[in-house]
């Protein structure tokens, strides 16, 4: 069984399909690479996944159960997790707040708990402290240490979108969904980044699916590429594959002259 | 974190000792100082315009020279002529040295609003437009003309305005310590005149020997609080002050918390041992603050963590109110006949179940709502509440526009809480207050606090980060109907009648304002807020320590919420967040000074490292 499974999923906007008769799935552990031209419907996807879009139709499987009609926050729940293609952290609150926060769903303590300051309480506190000091440190020395009491918005923009991971991998997903994880970053910060996703998955036991558009990134850490265009998959394989497949490089450079007549 | 700070603390790296220029007594921006003339104009014939002068002129505050009247207009024109010296000196731009310039300014500004009042004069003599103006009367033109004659007024108003504006610019011009001590003694005086009955409420001796038999500081007096305050000033008192608030603040770590410890149970103490030495004025104003404390405490749960405008807050109020009354009451609506009544205690265990459940269903359609449109609903529950009391439909249970009369004291066996002993009341009050304290307190650094935090900051991704939010929302709502109750059932025993009309929106307003004001998010901002706008303002229906204000209540909340929006939207005592997210540009800048913020790590691209380290969020 895979991990995800997705069979004729498709949504439409008024009269517009974002997605049509998509078919995808991801197996436990597997990296997969979601590429596409601008518009082709990846991040419609994401939100798809994640519970922000309700498809019109068709069925998303996670882990053998439906996950249509989940709220955001129930999906999160089950095990999926996801960052955003325009970083969204909680820009007021701290490094730290932004990772304790998003163990929200992994933990029960409730108001009277907090009231009498209980055992349990404290206990749980500590724990989640201790979770979120762990999931920064993943980045080296980036996040913690003084950082860790700042608020995010002083963090430089590479920093932002190791901090948007980190807080996603504080909710103990099992499941990533990574929109554009080096958008933005220099040839050497992708370079690192692209070594961590593959931590990501050998030492923290994360499957991944990554929207990307540094073709060096999806080449050095895919397993598998799905190809996007206008809603439909183009094509899907190893990344050799689908980057000497005709209608992709059509897609992505167009056709040539002659062909066009 | 203004601008000037920026500066001052870049200069500390580097100094940037350019010297101050001086320039000529005549050298400055005559437009600006005459747009601001011309405010100060406006806004002192709006004043004289709304009868302020003369509504309130037989109040004296210095028995023959000044009236209460007269200083609503006075003061205007020293805030000016001090504004108009303000200059915000920007990093690497060249200070001006302070000197005749600012004061000849202020003498400028002072006396083009003093023309305008001379100018009302004038017309006032010589046309009738009593008919849209109420105010346009034959007393006010009295007032204006000092009591004396059209040429009087018409001399004196300018002379005046231009005295006191070259006043306000030359505090500036002097010493510091000068100007403190000129500050404190002004302060002094004024507060000891304004907040007379105050004063002789708390210290019945001091009433003969301060104050005139019909009221005002005798100007021997006058002169010698002055003295005192400025004396004490001069001597080091408010540095002492100082010193010890930032060594409090300097404190880290369990030094901290012990001095914070020692404050609060200091504070406590003082709050209980002050209402036994005064007299009824004060227990009665106190017990005021700390009704709305609690509902202002209530709401900055909703609003200030949880981020929901509730502009119907009052419905929890009422709904407090009204059960506590129509338990403990035999008054209540026939239909409650032969239902025995309950001690307030009882009631008040009841009130707390039924106000977290009108909260839930309350809450339950309004929560899916966001921003404006929350806030639109919020408003039409709050009067459908209110016009359910005062419903036919109900009126066996609630007496309609009648209320419910004869509301029991609380009896607590050892001690009783009722209206005549404002007393008791305040006792009873900060019991509760100290309860919604620490509930704040404690809810604030939770799980569930950092949870509303992230709702604020941005709800759809607090949804996508396992957040329920309609869940988190709807906790937000119900603890704040839960502590408003609080304040209903107090106020019911309080107050000894409940009618719907206690209820209004404008209820809901002054809650919210007092939140906004004092610091939304920061429990010693909202207590700050109560005390000073409930304290000195008073409440919708409330008197404050300005009694004789009250006339123009709603005038000074509006033109103080318009103020402050523009000056220091975070609030007098702000959530460190919160300025943070309202002044995010100037924080980053002071990070940036202080080395805080990334320079993008190891290897920076200098095309676009420098640009990501303060690209907005």
């Amino acid at each position: 069984m895979s991990l995800l499974e997705i069979k004729d999923l498709s949504v439409t906007f008024g009269g517009l399909h974002a997605l049509k008769d998509l078919n995808f799935h991801v197996e436990e552990g597997e990296i997969v690479g979601v590429i596409g031209p601008n518009g082709a419907g990846k991040t419609t996807f994401f939100n798809m996944i994640s519970g922000m879009v309700t498809p019109t139709s068709g069925e998303i499987l996670f882990e053998g159960e439906s996950m249509i009609g989940l709220d955001p926050n129930q999906v999160t729940q089950r095990g999926i997790s996801r960052t955003f293609q325009n970083v969204r952290l909680f820009a007021n609150m701290t490094i730290l707040e932004n990772v304790m926060v998003a163990q929200h769903c992994r933990t029960n303590k409730g108001v009277w708990g907090s009231l009498f300051n209980t055992a349990a309480f404290r206990q749980e506190e500590k724990e989640i402290r201790e979770h979120g000091e762990k999931v920064l440190g993943f980045f080296g020395t980036r996040l913690i240490g003084y950082r860790l009491e700042q608020p995010a918005s002083v963090l430089s923009y590479a920093n932002r979108r190791r901090l948007e991971i980190a807080r996603a991998m504080a909710t103990k997903p099992r499941l990533l969904l990574l929109d554009e994880p080096v958008a933005g970053m220099n040839p050497m910060e992708s370079a690192e980044l692209t070594d961590l996703i593959g931590k990501l998955r050998s030492e923290w036991g994360f499957t991944i699916v990554m929207i990307e558009h540094d073709m060096d990134v999806v080449r050095d850490v895919s397993d598998r590429v799905v190809v996007l265009d206008h809603g439909e998959t183009l094509a899907q394989g190893s990344f050799d594959e689908v980057s000497s497949n005709p209608e992709v490089i059509e897609a992505y450079l167009g056709r040539p002259l002659e062909k066009r007549k | 974190m203004t601008a000037t700070t920026v500066s001052n603390s870049g200069s500390a790296n580097e100094p940037l000792s350019i010297d101050a220029v001086s320039k000529g007594a005549f050298d400055f921006d005559m437009r600006a100082a005459l747009t601001s003339g011309l405010i100060l104009a406006l806004s002192l014939v709006f004043i004289a315009l709304c009868g302020i002068p003369e509504g309130l002129n037989e109040r004296l505050l210095i028995k023959p020279v000044l009236s209460l009247g007269y200083l609503s207009l006075l003061w205007l024109p020293l805030l000016f002529g001090w504004l108009s010296g303000n200059e915000t000196v920007l990093e690497g731009m060249v200070a001006t040295k302070k000197g005749a310039r600012d004061i000849v300014r202020g003498l400028f500004v002072g006396l083009i609003g003093g023309l305008g009042l001379s100018l009302l004069t004038v017309l006032m003599d010589a046309f009738d437009l009593r008919d849209p103006l109420v105010n346009w009367s034959p007393a006010t033109e009295e007032v204006l003309q000092f009591s004396r004659s059209i040429g009087f007024g018409v001399i004196a108003w300018p002379v005046l305005g231009a005295i006191l504006g070259a006043f306000g610019a030359a505090l500036h011009v002097m010493p510091e310590k000068i100007r403190k001590a000129v500050m404190a003694g002004l302060g002094t005086v004024l507060s000891f005149a304004i907040f007379a009955t105050f004063i002789v409420d708390v210290a019945d001796f001091l009433d003969d020997l301060l104050y005139a038999r019909r009221g005002g500081l005798k100007w021997g007096w006058a002169i010698a609080l002055f003295v005192i305050g400025a004396g004490a000033s001069f001597l080091g008192g408010g540095r002492k002050i100082s010193e010890m608030k930032s060594s409090y603040q300097a404190a880290t770590g369990p030094a901290k918390r012990q001095q914070t410890t020692t404050l609060i149970l200091l504070s406590l103490a003082a709050l209980i041992i002050i209402p036994l030495i005064t007299g009824k004025i004060t227990q009665e104003l106190f017990a005021n603050i700390g009704i709305f404390l609690l509902l202002a405490l209530g709401l900055n749960i909703v609003v200030g963590l949880a981020g929901i405008l509730d502009l119907g807050y009052v419905a929890f109020f009422a709904v407090g109110g009204y059960t506590t009354a129509v338990l403990t009451s035999p008054n209540r609506g026939p239909d409650f006949e032969g239902f025995p009544t309950l001690p307030w205690w009882g009631a008040l265990l009841v009130t707390i179940i039924i106000a977290g459940l009108v909260g839930l269903f309350i809450g339950a359609p309004v929560i899916r709502m966001r921003g404006d449109y929350l806030a639109i609903v919020t408003l039409g529950f709050g009067e459908i509440i209110r016009l359910l009391f005062l419903s036919d439909w109900l009126n066996g249970w609630f007496n309609g526009a009648q209320g419910i009369t004869n509301v029991p004291p609380a009896d607590f066996g050892f001690f009783s809480v009722k209206g005549t002993d404002p007393r008791s009341v305040f006792y009873l009050v900060l019991f509760f207050a100290a309860i919604s304290i620490y509930v704040s307190w404690r809810l604030e650094r939770s799980r569930l606090g950092r949870a509303w935090m992230a709702i604020r900051e941005d709800e759809s991704v607090a949804e996508a980060m396992g957040i329920n939010t309609v869940n988190m929302k709807l906790m937000a709502f119900v603890v704040g109907a839960v502590l408003a109750s609080f304040s209903g059932a107090i106020f019911a025993a309080k107050v000894g009648s409940i009618f719907p009309t206690s209820f209004l929106i404008l209820v809901s307003v002054i809650i919210l304002v007092v939140v906004i004001v004092g610091g939304m998010g920061n429990i010693m901002g909202i207590i700050v807020g109560s005390v000073v706008l409930i304290g000195v303002l008073g409440g919708p229906k409330q008197p404050g320590l300005l009694a004789e204000f009250s006339e123009y209540k709603l005038l000074i909340y509006g033109a103080l919420l318009v103020v402050m929006m523009l000056k220091r939207p975070e609030g007098l005592v702000p959530n460190a967040r919160r300025s943070r997210e309202l002044h995010q540009d100037e924080f980053l800048q002071d990070a940036w000074l202080k080395g805080e913020v990334d320079t993008d790590d190891d290897m920076v691209d200098p095309s676009t490292g420098g640009e990501g380290t303060v690209a907005p969020a």
